[in-house]
């Protein structure tokens, strides 16, 4: 009834080729983004510190991860540790150039780990599937070694740990220990919007069109005239762009503070879960699968106490974690299953339905 | 020229000087690679039978030696233990033929790659869930493997084994040969080669599929049973044993993915490079090369020769 084009004309090619050509996705883009905008002035610092924050992080490391799986179709398992290069090439430049404005230097870190990224997709013009994975799993615990083992990189410091220093912008800190939830927060969403436009241009553009063609097939996409060379490496430095700068946000926006371990092999499989869950090859399925992995531990710390205890079994914290190990492993198979293209494909269904809907003839 | 001579001659130099501490690292490498091995031939049985790549195989070792070491603390004596741990892994194979494997038939083979993940991480959150996240001592006595250790006398100095170390070789050695004899003279190992090389001429001929693939997950979990017992008797039984587990691909692309003696080729270089490599060129850079060793390794291998050592053919090249 309300979700139906009809009366909307596409009267150029530029209307024909929109991302949102409904007038109401439109408007319902522009809500949800007034609703996240507001949630920053009016949630709590629980709601913001523990679930929008690292949910808009993680969806934009998902982002980076589905360029690369999704639309360019090559696996990699080393995310995590291409978090850790845009967090440690952030962290580095922040102290070295303390004039420069982090939200610069947080943009900047992600061309670092994109020429990681690009490095290491090497062997990826050779090799794909299975074997590409596990050369990516070479550049997961090689990096991580380097963020323990080479002290420059942590500035020599005693406890090996990288930590934000107090940053502003505009006037209000940002970064640091002093920094609000608020001011955080707003940060957050406004480059991940920004970054997720510019993903949502690159991958309906040239270079997107290219990376599904490789994904596609790529001995057809090679007779097509696209160059495996730099569609392979330029998903692999675009992908590591978006995770790189992902991790950045992740330890001077979120945490504060990170060591070693936090890029660890587990970081790049739950984002690889998430790109599954949320749907291979679609943006929205990005943040979907952020939402649903991310949101799950919260949710069951909620609402398995509260069906539990009338019956007085307590759940302890440590049954929650494994029952959230269990339930993603279930889900990845009920998906892969069910439905290989994930929450975007459902979602898309139900768009479909509710635009016939109420009369389905 | 410091720097070279510290990566060309003196770990030579060590080497010569002290043979001693050099067989040591050559039989700790040897045992660590024995069990690389053991964790590789999983894969290539099941990759082999049904063209999936089980990730999960790594953690089928951990689960298997926890679902051991579980029955026992509940009280049933060890040789109980371990039949109803050779139930368990049955029962694993079984499930994991009837949900995981037979709806995603004729699948990509990278959505049945991702499916062993999502198996994965169940076995995690499962295994911690029933038998708890905190490592566990292995029944080496009850299960009448040998401990303590001997010091020979070699070139100036001592080396030590461990007793248990030579009977997960000798173990080792067994199960690959009882394998080798199980593929090639039993009736179910010969369908089992046959479906190797084609499913749809062992399907035409009669062979049921699914029950190969149960058979198959079947002889995995074994293995990874074993594999389990052994490297549990050697440190614990804790879920840190996956990442290490994780070491078996980087073997695997050595020896290639369907190559059984390629596994324990590959596992043995894997285990002795890694060892002598973190003991004589380690400390050049810092040391714990031991992580990630084994991956470059695997990586510089991918670039020159992608089919592996013994790998039947090559591999899709873009």
């Amino acid at each position: 009834m309300i979700y139906r084009e009809s009366g909307q004309y596409k009267t150029s090619y530029e209307a024909d080729r929109a991302v949102f050509p409904l007038r109401q996705d439109r408007i319902g883009i522009a809500v949800i983004i007034a609703a996240a905008y507001a949630a920053g002035v009016f949630g709590s610092d629980f709601l913001l510190q523990a679930v929008l924050i690292p949910f808009l992080i993680f969806s934009l490391a998902a982002i980076g991860l589905n360029i690369l799986v999704g639309y360019a179709g090559l696996l990699s398992l080393g995310t995590g540790a291409f978090m850790g290069v845009g967090a440690y090439a952030c962290y580095k430049l922040m102290t070295a150039f303390p004039e420069v404005n982090v939200v610069v230097w947080i943009l900047m870190s992600g061309f670092f780990s994109a020429a990681v990224g690009v490095f290491f997709g090497l062997p990826s013009l050779r090799i794909k599937g299975f074997y590409l994975a596990v050369a990516t799993l070479a550049a997961q615990f090689f990096l991580q070694w380097s963020f323990n083992r080479i002290p420059w990189l942590y500035n020599y410091n005693i406890s090996g740990a990288i930590e934000a220093p107090l940053t502003t912008l505009f006037g209000v800190p940002i970064t640091g220990a002093t920094a609000t939830a608020e001011a955080r927060y707003l940060v957050v969403l406004t480059l991940v919007i920004g970054l997720t436009w510019l993903a949502s241009n690159l991958v309906h553009g040239r270079i997107g069109r290219q990376w599904m063609a490789i994904r596609d097939m790529d001995i057809a996409a090679e007779l097509i005239g696209i160059r495996p060379l730099h569609a392979k490496l330029m998903a692999f430095a675009c992908s590591s762009y978006f995770v790189g700068v992902a991790g950045a946000m992740m330890v001077f926006l979120w945490y504060g503070g990170a060591e070693y371990n936090v890029f660890n092999i587990d970081q790049s499989f739950f984002i690889l879960f998430m790109i599954i869950i949320g749907g291979l090859g679609s943006l929205i399925g990005s943040f979907m699968g952020a939402a649903l992995i991310f949101m799950l531990p919260i949710g069951l710390g909620i609402v398995l106490p509260a069906i539990t205890e009338p019956f007085g079994i307590t759940v302890g914290a440590a049954t929650i974690e494994h029952l959230r190990f269990m339930i993603v492993g279930a889900l990845i198979i009920f998906f892969l299953i069910v439905e290989p293209h994930g929450l975007a494909r459902l979602w898309q269904i139900g768009k479909q339905k509710l635009r016939v809907w109420p009369f389905p003839y | 020229m410091d720097l070279l001579s510290q990566i060309f001659v003196e770990p030579f130099a060590l080497m010569v000087e002290m043979p001693d501490l050099l067989v040591q690292t050559l039989w700790e490498g040897f045992v660590s690679g024995v069990l690389y091995a053991l964790i590789a031939l999983g894969f290539v049985l099941i990759f082999k039978a049904s063209g999936v790549f089980n990730f999960a195989q790594g953690i089928m070792v951990v689960f298997a030696a926890l679902t051991l070491v579980g029955f026992y603390a509940m009280g049933v004596p060890a040789i109980g233990a371990l039949v109803l741990a050779v139930a368990v892994m049955f029962a694993l194979a079984w499930t994991v033929e009837r949900v995981v494997l037979r709806p995603l038939v004729n699948q990509p083979d990278i959505i049945l790659f991702m499916a062993t993940f999502g198996l994965t991480y169940f076995l995690i959150g499962f295994g911690e869930l029933v038998f708890g996240g905190e490592p566990k001592q292995m029944i080496t006595d009850e299960l009448m493997l040998p401990t303590g250790a001997s010091d020979f006398e070699f070139g100036g100095g001592y080396v030590r084994i461990q007793h248990l170390d030579i009977a997960a070789a000798v173990i080792a050695s067994i199960m690959i040969a009882t394998l080798g004899v199980f593929f090639s003279k039993t009736r179910i190992g010969r369908a089992l080669r046959a479906v190797a090389d084609s499913h749809k001429a062992a399907l035409s001929v009669g062979i049921s599929l699914n029950q190969i693939w149960v058979i198959v997950w079947f002889a995995a979990g074994i293995v990874a049973l074993v594999t389990g017992i052994m490297w549990g008797a050697r440190s614990d039984v804790s879920f840190a044993l996956q990442i290490i587990a994780l070491k078996a691909l980087p073997v695997l692309i050595l020896g290639g993915f369907t190559s059984i003696p390629g596994a324990i080729v590959g596992g043995l270089i894997i285990g002795i490079g890694e060892k002598l490599g973190e003991f004589y060129w380690g400390p050049i850079i810092g040391g714990g090369i031991e992580s990630w060793f084994a991956y470059v390794i695997a990586l510089i291998f991918l670039l020159f020769r992608p089919q592996g050592l013994f790998g039947e053919k090559i591999i899709e090249r873009v």
